[in-house]
């Protein structure tokens, strides 16, 4: 059951995204792709990924949506007519397409326990981390303690880029 | 039923792919933001894909004895919770950089302010 | 606004639940999911809510620049302060272990510091940056 619920999302996602190709009204744009972001959400549940799943459904499908219909305020709301398909493009994406899909096939199988990938850092985690750090959630003793360099970092990502914002586009109050 | 062993890897990069056609092919600013999110999800399925162990379930310990209980990887999903936050950064950047491009050359349409551009140069 | 009483009645209604449920997945993310990121994006959520249905005017009254630019450095401040008063303590950066008399005791102190400020600095540039679009003169062009 969930595995077909895995392959239907999939497959709404992929719809999702041609439509986002393909529509030229960028209001439905926007709100596909916040759409498209809460599929993703659903399909990190399937996963067991709920703390992911938990920040695409705020931030993907909330924040993003509403920042997006925000610009869609200040800017034109249709995108322009007549651009031709690019051929180089297709190619492009084509060529990078399929060696992506020819390296998959090294890849470990869906939910396959003995993946390289389970067998590094992560059990160690999963045992340790308790006595070490506490708290039941692993992916917040991994986030806040064992990684905590990595949110630091990333903190200050999102300070800088509040900042940026406001130097863009906030007025200031002297004139230059 | 079960899911073919390679198949969300490939779903995972036909969305790629959808979003870096977006990038490439669209000329309006928005929709290749849009285009580009399109693709980050898509990354993020593969990584949480990879994280996935068969018959397992979420990484959060129970109180009581754990033998037995087949947890996901908790790592990949570290890496892209901080990886989401980082994106919407990144985004309403990109916003902000198209507004105030919109106002200065009055298009958000990528050929246009190349025209634009020429023209004054 | 004035002419729509279900939406603002509504708005009202929702907000403390919003801002509640912020707080619980803030202080509740070491049991289950949730965390800093997504208390900030659900808490500055409610502020969002507020602005699109009052108007931007009020939601600048409610939570006016400086508290956000305050918040906002104030949250990284708080997250590399912990990792200095670790290093203070004796222990390694961003070591929480030093940070009380027992080292489990210490990591918990010091998620619980990391995480709030996390949660700060998210919520303060959310709310910025959406507060900061919204205010953006539609008609605004460039003089050159």
């Amino acid at each position: 059951m969930i595995e077909l619920l895995d392959i239907v999302i999939l497959g709404m996602m992929v719809v999702a995204a041609l439509a986002v190709l393909w529509l030229r009204d960028l209001f439905a744009v926007a709100m596909l792709s916040g759409a498209y972001s809460l599929m993703g959400a659903t399909l990190y549940v399937l996963l067991d990924a709920v703390d992911v799943a938990f920040t695409e459904a705020a931030v993907g499908a909330g924040i993003a949506t509403v920042l997006m219909l925000g610009t869609l305020t200040l800017v034109p709301r249709q995108e322009k007519q007549g651009k031709k398909p690019s051929l180089a493009g297709l190619f492009t994406v084509a060529a990078t397409g399929s060696l992506l899909i020819w390296a998959t096939l090294d890849m470990p199988e869906y939910g396959d326990p003995d993946a390289p990938i389970h067998h590094h850092v992560a059990p160690r985690y999963m045992k340790d981390s308790t006595a070490e750090v506490g708290p039941p959630n692993v992916v917040t003793s991994v986030l806040a303690s064992y990684r905590g360099y990595d949110t630091l970092g990333e903190t200050t990502v999102i300070f800088t880029a509040a900042i940026g914002v406001m130097a863009l586009l906030a007025r200031g109050r002297r004139k230059p | 039923m079960e899911v073919p062993g390679l198949f969300n890897y490939w779903m995972a990069i036909i969305l790629m792919m959808a979003g870096l056609y977006t990038v490439i092919a669209r000329g309006n600013l928005v929709k290749k933001l849009v285009g580009l999110g399109v693709f980050q999800i898509s990354v993020f399925v593969l990584y949480i894909t990879m994280g996935k162990i068969k018959d397992g379930t979420a990484p959060i310990l129970p109180a009581g004895p754990v033998d037995g209980v087949v947890f996901s990887n908790p790592l990949p999903h570290v890496l892209i919770l901080t990886a989401i936050v980082v994106g919407i950064a990144t985004t309403a950047l990109g916003l902000a950089l198209v507004v105030r491009i919109h106002e200065a050359f009055g298009t958000i349409e990528e050929d246009d302010i190349q025209d634009i551009e020429e023209n004054e140069a | 606004m004035r002419e729509k009483p279900i939406l603002r009645v509504g708005t009202k209604f929702l907000i403390p639940f919003i801002l509640m449920f912020a707080l619980y997945v803030q202080f509740h993310g070491d049991f289950g999911p949730g965390g800093g990121f997504q208390a900030g994006v659900i808490f500055a959520s409610a502020f969002i809510l507020y602005a699109i249905v009052f108007g931007i005017a009020h939601a600048r009254r409610a939570l006016p620049a400086g508290i956000r630019r305050l918040l906002l450095s104030l949250g990284v401040l708080i997250y590399a302060g912990t990792g200095v008063l670790a290093l203070a303590e004796g222990g390694r950066f961003l070591d929480y272990s030093s940070l009380a008399a027992q080292p489990v005791l210490g990591q918990h102190v010091g998620i619980f510091l990391v995480e709030f400020g996390v949660g700060m600095t998210v919520f303060a540039a959310m709310t910025t940056i959406f507060f900061v679009f919204a205010s953006r003169d539609p008609s605004a062009r460039e003089q050159d």
